[in-house]
Order: structure tokens, then C-alpha cells, then sequence
């Protein structure tokens, strides 16, 4: 029971980061009609906005220590953060130590700015391309921002701690009445399940009860006959762009205390995602969420060593066998919608 | 008369001679030299092959400035480093053989093909003499399989596995860093009297030769003392995320974790598993431990209080006290602002040794250097004395073994000696089961 609710934790927290990857991809998708392989790319970007953030916020000037030494036998050089030096120290440094959640304040408008330059820049050129094109670009656009950010930034993978106060372990098996210590899960992760609860809710209640929502929603329907009542909905659509590059800029800054940020992170969820996508349905968000949290969660059951014992390697292969068979029984996917990614 | 030119037979001799040109690359046919890439200007070029890019990354770029310090000490610029400290006084600052060293750099990706694509080029193209670096076994192996070939040196960097000078050694290649026998060796006496003989272990293994041989030598010696192994899993290189791995851990008998990973997957492995709450458990009535059998400063500056605590080996380490390790630190800190890392150091004292022995050996020849090289004793390279052994071109020597700093006091002191491990402790015999199935075979000239 306490290695079932483990994996069923581990489900959902694999399952969040894919959940809302896929969440933008499918936005994206439903309303312009392109599939972005830069998506990946954005999840990335957004995690470098951590990134980005607390280095401006760890910005030093140094002085020196005569009375203790470095690893040479020379007074020590001591850096502090100009904003200890502003704030006090208990206000800076905490500033320093949140500066993953504070992230999340960066990161909305830069997603939202690199989403509208790449839309109305580059994709927008493509939307009466065939798929075949907008995947090249996109691509090609991708490994460009790569080697962007690894320009900027190095090949090394940065580590970006969580806030002192959830870098620990929950007794979840506690709270469920069971024994205590038989089901710990890192609080930082529970934290990301719960954000990408959060932003996936607000995503669906924005498109459902707001009337910007209503006529994006309108356009994924029928684009044509929304654009005949009058309504501009192309520029509705890159607004949504920006939306999706914001939930996948999300997506990365809060994931960044579970996994150190280096440039290809976004290359490396993007092919899962894709699957998740194809799976849940080609343009439907909450067949993109389902499958994601699915899919989450199965690949954390296969990789129990029960499981791994009676088929080696199965954890690796999980999620594209789901995908071949759900894609055989259901072509459409799990809440595929009729005419969509079809002659 | 017609022509006997026809289509069909214009392809059959183009695909022959395409397959001849491919099957033997004119670096293996040429016959203009004596060996491969004879030196004849003024200058002669190395050719250092590091992961630039990858989970190696860090290792990567402190070796690459490692051998930038070495090649400055042997052209007679800087300070000289470890120079003045070596047993050896056949290098006089004056290049090798009285040309000046340069040399080329590549990035092996933390993968086999692309370095043994970026060995060839460096051969091929810029005339490498000798090719140095390393961090991930599989690598290693591939390019000294590569530079026994071409009839090159390979002075290996940072590789640990058993098969580099076990089933897989070359005559062409040489190991100066310790092996995964050699920490299980050092580690055992260490882990008994930290944490007991009756231990019930879990091992998380990189799923490549290094991992597998690592994991065999712990599991082995640990077994020996009494401990009872409960599971052995292969984890991918660069898995990132190790939670799936790490949550079967926690219910499984286990009192010991034993991460058979190295660079950036241990500091992913290790922080995940300290955040899985797996430092602050109990189990089987004692407290949870882990172990991660080589260790290194680098990755302990990336897993940050991670460590505290935790029990591994090293090659070297800069807070050693001899002459040889003080003048490196000195020299490396200076130019660069912080220590040198275990990977940094091998790679430094394999540029000296290489240069060393061609200065003995009078020629770059390889196979003189390879004499040179064999059943070679030297000290001053900051692991006391050291034995280059003929056998197997393995270097025997003292092993480090650490402890994560629990209270460290700068950003440098992250680890704690616990001991140094005499040199006769860790030594086996070339034929040891570990290490049979190879052959040295005879030393390649090339050309």
C-alpha cells in the first residue's frame, strides 16, 4: 500500500510537468493550428528566468576578511549581496532564498514577451504552411534559443535550490493514517503538483468564464465562422500564443529545485509532451491534461522493480507503448475531437 | 570498337574504391613518417578531448584548464607547478624534446561516437601526437581503442572503471587515475567501521562500463564484510530526474543507499534521495546511510549540504600536504581563483608524465614512449610514490578516502579526509577475475 501511494505521488509530479507542457502545446495547436517543437524551448527559457533571478539577486561586492584566510593562505575575500546590504541581512537573505517563487513574477511577462516576438517574428509566417514546414522551423528555432541560452549561461546544469523552508521530506503516510515514515515525499514536489493544479485550473477557468475565453474557444471550434461574425481572432490567438510560452515558462521555473537547469532540459520533455498530446488528443486541453497525469503515472509504475523484473526496461519504453495501443483502439486519442489533424 | 566503359561498371569500381578508401583511412596507410604525426617543425600538438557538454560537463571543463596549466609549465611560462616537485628532472621548461607544446581541444559530449569522431580529427587533421582527457569510461575505452589504432598515445583523464586497464587496456594507453577495485578496496575498511558489518545495501549504477564495474567492486568487497546486497539497479546516463529509481528505495529492506553515479547524475541522485527524506530514516532498527564510492569536490559543490555525511574516494585531493600537491594548488589556484579537482590533477600529472617520458625516451616514438612509461616509479605528483605498472598500465598509489563536511567552512572545504589508504592495500594482481579477459597486445606505432 505504502509503495502504491509512492508511485501514485511520483505519478503525479511526473505527471504535472508533462500535464502542463502539454497543456501549452495543445493551446497552441487548437488555436493557430501549429505544431510548435520550440515548446520544449520555452519550458526552458522559463527556467532560466529562476535562474536569471537569482543571480540578480546574489549580485555581491566583495571585501576583505583579514582575519580568516583562503585556500592560497591570503585574507579571505568575503562577497555579499547588495540586497542584504539594502534590506538587512534576515530580509535580503530571504529575498535570496525565495528567489524560485519569486521567479514566477519574472517569468509571466518575459513568457509572455518571448511568446508574441516568436509568434508574430517567425510562426506567423508558416500558419498556411503544411505541418511538415512549421516543425522544421519550430525545431530550427529551438536549437537556436539552446544555443542561445547556452551561450549565455554554459553547458553546466545550474543549481537552483528551493526555499529553505521546502527543501525537506512530508510524511504523506502519516496524513493518510498510516504508519509514520512509510510513505516521505520531498515537500518541493508536492509544491509543483499543487502549482500545476493551480495553473491548469486557471487556464480552463479563463477560457470557460471569461469572454475572451469564450471566443478562443469559439475559433478552436470554428475559426472561419468566428472571423465572419467580425471578431479579430488572430490577434486573440497570439495573446493565447503568449499564454501558452507563460505556462510553460511556469512549468520550467518552478521545476527547477527538482532538476538543476542546463540548456537542452527543454529537448528532453519535449518528445514525452508530444506523445501526451497525441495521446490525450490532437487539439483537446483536457485530453492533454489526462493523459499527462496518466502517463505520469504509469511510467512511475513501470518503474517498480517488481515490474522491471518481470519485463527488463519497461520504464523506458512505457509511454510509447500506451501511446501505440491507445493510437490503435482510439486513433483520435482519449478525448480527440472529429476534423482535427484530419483530410 | 565500343567502349568497355559502361554504367554498371563505372559504379562497381567507384564503390570499390570508395570501400577501400573507407576501410583504410590514410591515417593508417600513410607511410611518409616514421609514426604517426612525427613532429617536425618547431612545434609539437596534444590533443585534449574533455565533455565540454553533458553530465561530465563540470569534470569536463576543470580538466581542460588543467592541461592549459600544464602545457604553460612545460613551454616554461607560470610558475612551473609540480615540475619542481616531480622525481624526475628530465623536463627543463623548454617544451618537449626542445619544441614548443600546443594544443587542440575537443568535446567528447560525455559520448563514445562523438569522441572518438573528435580523437580522429584531432589526429587527422591537427597532428595530435598524443590525446588526453576523459570522465566517462565508455569514452575512454572508445578513444584509446581509437588511439591504439592510429598509433597515438592516449594518457587517459579521469576514468574509473576496472575494464580501462582490465579486459579493454592497450599498449598505447596509460591510466594515472585510480579504479573501481581500488575505492571498493579503500572504502570497505572505512564503511565497516562507520556503519557496522551487518548492512542490508541498495545500489543505484550507471548503466554503462563504469557503473557496471563499480558496482561489481563495492558490492564485492562490501559482501565481504558481511553485508547483504538487496538490489542492484541501472539508472540511464543523464537520467535527470531520479525519483522514479529512488522511490522503490524507501520500501525495500534496505539501510544503505550505494550511488554507483558520478557528476551531474550523483548530484541529481544524491539531492533527490537527501530530499526523499532517505538521510533522516531508519530501517532495519539503525539510520538510513548513503554511500557514493567516488567522490569529488566538484559534485559536492553541486550537491551543496547534500554531502554532509557521506563516505566516498578519490584519487586526490587538495588539501593533501605534500610538496607535489602544494605547488599544483598554488599554481591552478592562482591562475583560476579556487582548488583543482581530482580530474584536474590527473589530467595535469598525465601531460607531465607523457612529456616526461618522451624526454627520457629521447623520441616521440610511441612505442619508446610506451617503454618509458612501463614499470616507471616516480613521486612529486602529489600521490606519493607512484608505480606506472608494465603489465596492465596501471598506476598504483595511495587512495583517498572522504567524508562530506558537516559544517564546512568556505565553499572549498567541502569534504574531509577520513584516510589515505596505502598504495599495497588497494593493489591486485593484473590477472585479478576483475580485470581478465584483456591483453595489452604490442605497442602501434602507426604511419
Amino acid at each position: 500500500m505504502d509503495a502504491f501511494l509512492l508511485q501514485i505521488l511520483n505519478g503525479l509530479d511526473k505527471g504535472s510537468a508533462y500535464a502542463l507542457i502539454a497543456l501549452g502545446l495543445t493551446l497552441i495547436f487548437g488555436t493557430l493550428g501549429v505544431v510548435n517543437f520550440a515548446h520544449g524551448a520555452l519550458f526552458m527559457i522559463g527556467a532560466f528566468c529562476a535562474v536569471t533571478l537569482q543571480r540578480l539577486l546574489t549580485l555581491s561586492y566583495e571585501t576583505v576578511d583579514p582575519e580568516r584566510t583562503d585556500f592560497l593562505g591570503n585574507p579571505m575575500t568575503v562577497e555579499t549581496p547588495y540586497v542584504e546590504a539594502w534590506f538587512g541581512p534576515a530580509t535580503g537573505g530571504a529575498l535570496v532564498d525565495w528567489a524560485v517563487p519569486l521567479a514566477i513574477v519574472l517569468a509571466i511577462p518575459v513568457m509572455m514577451l518571448v511568446g508574441f516576438v516568436m509568434e508574430r517574428g517567425l510562426i506567423q509566417h508558416f500558419y498556411k504552411r503544411p505541418h511538415a514546414d512549421q516543425i522544421l522551423v519550430t525545431f530550427g528555432l529551438a536549437i537556436v534559443l539552446q544555443e542561445i541560452v547556452k551561450a549565455v549561461y554554459g553547458a553546466n546544469p545550474i543549481p537552483t535550490p528551493a526555499p529553505s523552508a521546502l527543501r525537506g521530506s512530508m510524511d504523506v503516510g502519516a496524513l493518510v493514517g498510516m504508519e509514520a515514515y512509510a510513505v516521505v515525499y520531498p515537500i518541493w514536489r508536492l509544491v509543483y503538483f499543487v502549482f500545476a493544479a493551480l495553473v491548469i485550473g486557471g487556464v480552463f477557468a479563463f477560457l470557460r468564464f471569461t469572454t475572451f475565453g469564450m471566443v478562443v474557444r469559439a475559433g478552436m471550434a470554428d475559426r472561419e465562422t468566428v472571423g465572419l461574425l467580425g471578431i479579430d481572432i488572430d490577434k486573440r490567438f497570439t495573446l493565447m500564443f503568449g499564454l501558452a510560452a507563460a505556462v510553460a515558462g511556469l512549468a520550467g521555473v518552478m521545476y527547477t529545485p527538482i532538476l538543476s537547469p542546463n540548456y537542452h532540459m527543454g529537448m528532453d520533455f519535449l518528445v514525452l509532451s508530444f506523445v501526451v498530446v497525441v495521446v490525450g488528443g490532437m487539439g483537446s486541453l483536457p485530453g492533454a491534461v489526462l493523459a499527462g497525469f496518466l502517463l505520469g503515472i504509469l511510467q512511475s509504475f513501470a518503474s517498480m522493480n517488481e515490474v522491471k523484473s518481470l519485463i527488463p526496461g519497461i520504464d523506458q519504453i512505457i509511454i510509447y507503448l500506451v501511446a501505440i495501443v491507445i493510437l490503435l483502439t482510439r486513433p483520435r486519442g482519449l478525448m480527440g475531437r472529429r476534423g482535427v489533424m484530419e483530410e | 570498337m565500343t567502349s568497355r566503359f559502361t554504367r554498371r561498371g563505372l559504379l562497381k569500381t567507384g564503390t570499390a574504391f570508395t570501400a577501400s578508401g573507407l576501410a583504410l583511412p590514410t591515417i593508417f596507410t600513410s607511410r611518409a613518417s616514421a609514426f604517426t604525426n612525427e613532429p617536425t617543425g618547431s612545434s609539437v600538438v596534444l590533443g585534449f578531448n574533455v565533455p565540454q557538454t553533458g553530465a561530465y560537463a563540470d569534470e569536463g571543463a576543470d580538466e581542460l584548464r588543467a592541461f592549459e596549466l600544464a602545457v604553460e609549465h612545460l613551454n616554461g611560462e607560470g610558475d612551473g607547478g609540480m615540475l619542481s616537485t616531480f622525481s624526475s628532472d628530465a623536463l627543463g621548461g623548454d617544451g618537449i624534446l626542445g619544441k614548443r607544446v600546443d594544443f587542440v581541444t575537443g568535446d567528447t559530449q560525455t559520448k563514445s561516437d562523438a569522441a572518438r569522431a573528435s580523437a580522429q580529427s584531432m589526429i587527422q587533421k591537427d597532428g595530435a601526437i598524443m590525446i588526453s582527457g576523459g570522465s566517462s569510461s565508455g569514452v575512454a575505452v572508445a578513444v584509446q581503442g581509437l588511439c591504439q589504432e592510429a598509433g597515438v598515445i592516449f594518457m587517459a583523464g579521469l576514468t574509473h572503471s576496472n575494464d580501462t586497464t582490465g579486459k579493454d587496456r592497450k599498449a598505447n594507453g596509460f591510466r594515472h587515475f585510480f579504479n573501481a577495485y581500488m575505492s571498493a578496496q579503500a572504502m570497505a575498511p572505512v564503511l565497516s567501521s562507520l556503519y557496522g558489518d551487518d548492512r542490508r545495501a541498495y545500489h543505484l549504477t550507471a548503466d554503462y562500463t563504469w557503473g557496471w564495474t563499480q558496482e561489481e567492486s563495492i558490492a564485492a568487497a562490501t559482501e565481504a564484510l558481511g553485508w547483504e546486497t538487496v538490489e542492484k539497479v541501472r539508472t540511464p546516463l543523464g537520467a535527470g530526474d531520479f525519483s522514479s529509481y529512488i522511490a522503490p528505495v524507501l520500501n525495500s529492506g534496505a539501510d544503505v543507499l550505494v550511488l554507483n553515479h558520478y557528476g551531474g547524475d550523483m548530484v541529481n541522485s544524491l539531492t533527490q534521495a537527501v530530499q526523499f527524506g532517505l538521510k533522516d530514516r531508519q530501517a532495519n532498527g539503525k539510520d538510513f546511510q548513503i554511500v557514493v564510492p567516488l567522490y569529488s569536490e566538484l559534485m559536492a559543490r553541486g550537491a551543496g549540504s547534500a554531502i554532509a555525511g557521506i563516505p566516498g574516494s578519490q584519487n586526490w585531493d587538495w588539501k593533501l600536504e605534500d610538496a607535489g600537491t602544494q605547488a599544483f594548488v598554488q599554481s591552478f589556484g592562482q591562475k583560476y581563483g579556487f582548488p583543482p579537482s581530482q580530474a584536474a590533477h590527473t589530467c595535469y600529472a598525465q601531460t607531465l608524465l607523457y612529456a616526461d617520458a618522451v624526454a627520457r625516451a629521447g623520441s616521440f616514438d610511441p612505442c619508446a614512449v610506451v617503454e618509458a612509461l612501463e614499470d616507471y616509479d616516480f613521486d612529486g605528483l602529489g600521490n606519493g610514490p607512484t608505480t606506472y605498472r608494465g603489465a596492465d598500465h596501471q598506476c598504483f598509489k595511495d587512495v583517498v578516502v572522504v567524508q562530506g563536511a558537516e559544517d564546512p567552512q568556505d565553499e572549498f572545504h567541502l569534504v574531509d579526509i577520513v584516510e589515505v589508504t596505502p598504495v599495497d592495500q588497494v593493489t591486485y594482481p593484473p590477472d585479478h577475475p576483475m580485470f581478465a579477459g584483456g591483453s595489452l597486445g604490442e605497442c602501434n606505432p602507426g604511419a
